[in-house]
């Protein structure tokens, strides 16, 4: 196992330039996922990172070595993809020990290495078959045994859950933890998807248009977004954004949220005075998870930031089984809450909700950054 | 598969006169390809003299297989008079050797051209593509000079030199649009394993190519088995392929035109490609339809 530093790393197809100077430092045995929309540049990394593609300008290295002009089989990588790749020809033990052949393993090893990675993932009954006659997750088995076998220094997985179904994708997930946890080898992970980035990353990349946007743990990349794009993209139901002018209030800049029955409420909490200032009668975006606002809390109302009070009138309701998604208007946007299901309205109806403003973020509507 | 009785055209009797109506087409159409060999098979068994006294279809009075031995081993075909079987086996020694270097070749060739992308590929795959439907008569003053220079003209190998350039543009285009459906993630996965150019081919993808290498060979065999214009011109006498032989069988008369012994050495001379599309025929469109690999 060995680390992975990429220094600056450009690659340019053409005229056209994919990834525009990336820097991630990942450490020995940390598992790291690029998650991003499509055409982000992130199977692009991950291509430069295994050698697949040459790098147009910049640095890769693996623990000390600069392995930019190396050719991808002297990396020490193993790659799993997205359609597995397994050679339909070949049995799963061949497929297995493919690459210990290529590199002249005597026999034995290769036989003791086969059985060996069989039992870790429980394909030992499938050895003679031949891909074809596997499943979906069978053969997503198989490839993570072939990459396994290779025992590498980094492993690089390119959205390989993608082609399962949904249970399936779930469990799959879980046995890829459990393996990083077992045999704590250096990961790369490539998704679209942001759960499987939340629920397996140590860290999370978040890529956009070839340039890294956010690089931290889920829980920093979950609850300071550094900017809208980041903030709109982890998280399901995704987070609101609240177009509200900044107006005076009592001396204080604030914000107006106003329902579609003409109640404006304003918002002024203290630690939001620094960034309101100054943009006075201008346009600030108000980012609120659904899950910050929720149902009519009982209780005090002490902690004014914590517990606003708000309402405004059901449009749309989604029962998810343990939550209800309640989309209400305000500012003439729909804004998801989430609630107890018992505690939802009717379309139509009136809904009182509590917002956590101590949870909500503030976005600049022209530079999507954030403001505090 | 839709029912036939599922199928609508019509109502009750219109349906029925349709129907008949579509069976006679097909019934004609079927004629009309067969009876050419109806023709032949039975002229084939009949004696002269019931060629003289019937007409094309009728039935001999008696069936007679001396036209073929004839055919084999005795008719003259210009100055000698082994029959055509030299000739077969003249044919035999060209097409073998051509189909199957051509084919190594042409996958060879699809194997670069789809899956290692390199400056200038795809030109230099167009150039090879025009190449395809160049008229064989345009080149054939060049090539004749082409082998001259090489020493080759007029022999079994110049020939067969000729029906491999020829052949590579058609087998090539079948393997690269073959391997072209071969996922790229297979070549990176085992470029990854650590296999190089040659061990891809050879472990992966020639174990794939089954069908391709059935298409290949059908045609191949066909094209150069049947062909008669670059056997014209590039061989000569003993060298020449069976069908320039029967060519020259037919217009070699001491007087009587043996039709039956004619019609039979026709036969021989079609037999082989004949064969090959009954054996492997299905495996023909097979091969040309086939999708791309799972897994």
């Amino acid at each position: 196992m060995a680390s992975l530093t990429i220094k600056d790393a450009r690659k340019t197809f053409g005229k056209v330039e994919v990834l525009k100077g990336i820097d991630i430092d990942v450490a020995s045995g940390e598992f790291l996922v690029l998650v991003g929309p499509s055409g982000c540049g992130k199977s692009t990394l991950l291509n430069l990172i295994a050698g697949l593609e040459s790098i147009s300008s910049g640095e890769i290295r693996i623990g000390d070595r600069v392995v930019n002009h190396v050719s991808p089989k002297d990396r020490d990588i193993a790659m799993v993809f997205q359609s597995y790749a397994l050679y339909p020809n070949m049995n799963v033990r061949k497929n297995i020990s493919f690459g210990l052949e290529t590199r002249k393993t005597p026999q034995a090893e290769i036989d003791k290495i086969v059985t060996s990675v069989a039992k870790t993932l429980q394909i030992e009954e499938l050895l003679d078959r031949k891909p074809k006659q596997l499943s979906g997750g069978q053969r997503q088995r198989v490839a993570m045994g072939r990459a396994l076998a290779r025992n590498p220094d980094v492993f690089l997985f390119d959205e390989p859950l993608s082609n399962l179904d949904a249970k399936l994708r779930v469990e799959m997930r879980t046995e890829i933890k459990l393996l990083h946890q077992r045999i704590g080898t250096t990961i790369v992970y490539v998704t679209h998807d942001q759960i499987e980035a939340m629920t397996l990353a140590d860290r999370i990349a978040v890529m956009k248009d070839g340039i890294v946007q956010q690089l931290d743990t889920p829980r920093n990349v979950y609850e300071n977004p550094v900017n809208r794009f980041v903030a709109g993209f982890i998280g399901s139901p995704s987070m609101n954004f609240i177009p509200c002018r900044v107006t005076a209030q009592d001396g204080q800049p604030s914000l107006v949220l106003a329902n579609d029955t003409g109640t404006a409420y304003s918002l002024s909490p203290a630690r939001w005075t620094e960034a309101l200032t100054g943009r006075m009668e201008k346009q600030v975006i108000l980012g609120l998870r659904p899950e910050h606002i929720t149902e009519e809390a009982p209780g005090s109302n002490g902690d004014a930031e914590a517990r606003l009070r708000i309402e405004s009138t059901v449009r749309v309701v989604e029962p998810t089984g343990p939550d209800t998604l309640v989309m209400v208007p305000f500012n003439d946007i729909e804004v998801t809450c989430r609630v107890h299901p018992g505690a939802a309205r009717k379309p139509g109806e009136p809904m009182p909700l509590t917002v956590d403003l101590s949870k909500a973020i503030l976005f600049d509507p022209e530079t999507e950054t954030r403001l505090q | 598969m839709a029912n036939a009785r599922d199928i609508g055209v019509g109502e009750g009797r219109a349906r029925f006169w349709a129907r008949m109506g579509i069976y006679a087409i097909l019934v004609l159409a079927a004629l009309y390809f067969l009876i050419p060999l109806v023709v032949m098979v039975l002229t084939s068994v009949k004696s002269m003299a019931d060629i003289r006294t019937g007409n094309l279809i009728s039935l001999p009075t008696a069936i007679t297989f001396k036209p073929w031995t004839e055919a084999w081993g005795k008719a003259c075909i210009g100055a000698s008079c082994e029959g055509v079987k030299p000739y077969f086996w003249n044919s035999i020694k060209i097409t073998v050797p051509a189909v199957t270097i051509s084919t190594l070749i042409g996958a060879a060739n699809g194997y670069v051209f789809s899956k290692w992308r390199f400056g200038g590929s795809e030109l230099l795959f167009s150039l090879l593509l025009v190449g395809c439907f160049i008229p064989f008569q345009v080149i054939l003053l060049p090539m004749a000079s082409t082998l001259g220079r090489l020493g080759l003209s007029q022999s079994i190998i110049g020939l067969i030199f000729v029906h491999i350039v020829y052949g590579l543009c058609f087998t090539t285009l079948f393997f690269r649009n073959y391997y072209v459906n071969l996922p790229d993630e297979l070549i990176k996965a085992a470029r990854i394993d650590g296999a190089g150019f040659f061990r891809i081919f050879w472990r992966i993808i020639l174990p794939l190519s089954a069908p391709i290498f059935v298409v290949s060979i059908i045609w191949q065999t066909t094209q150069i088995w049947n062909d008669f214009l670059f056997g014209v011109v590039f061989s000569t006498g003993q060298n020449q392929p069976v069908t320039v032989a029967l060519n020259n069988l037919v217009n070699t008369s001491t007087g009587v035109k043996n039709y039956n012994v004619d019609m039979a050495a026709a036969i021989i001379a079609a037999l082989p490609t004949l064969v090959v599309y009954l054996a492997a025929g299905k495996y023909f469109m097979r091969g040309l339809t086939a999708g791309s690999v799972k897994g």
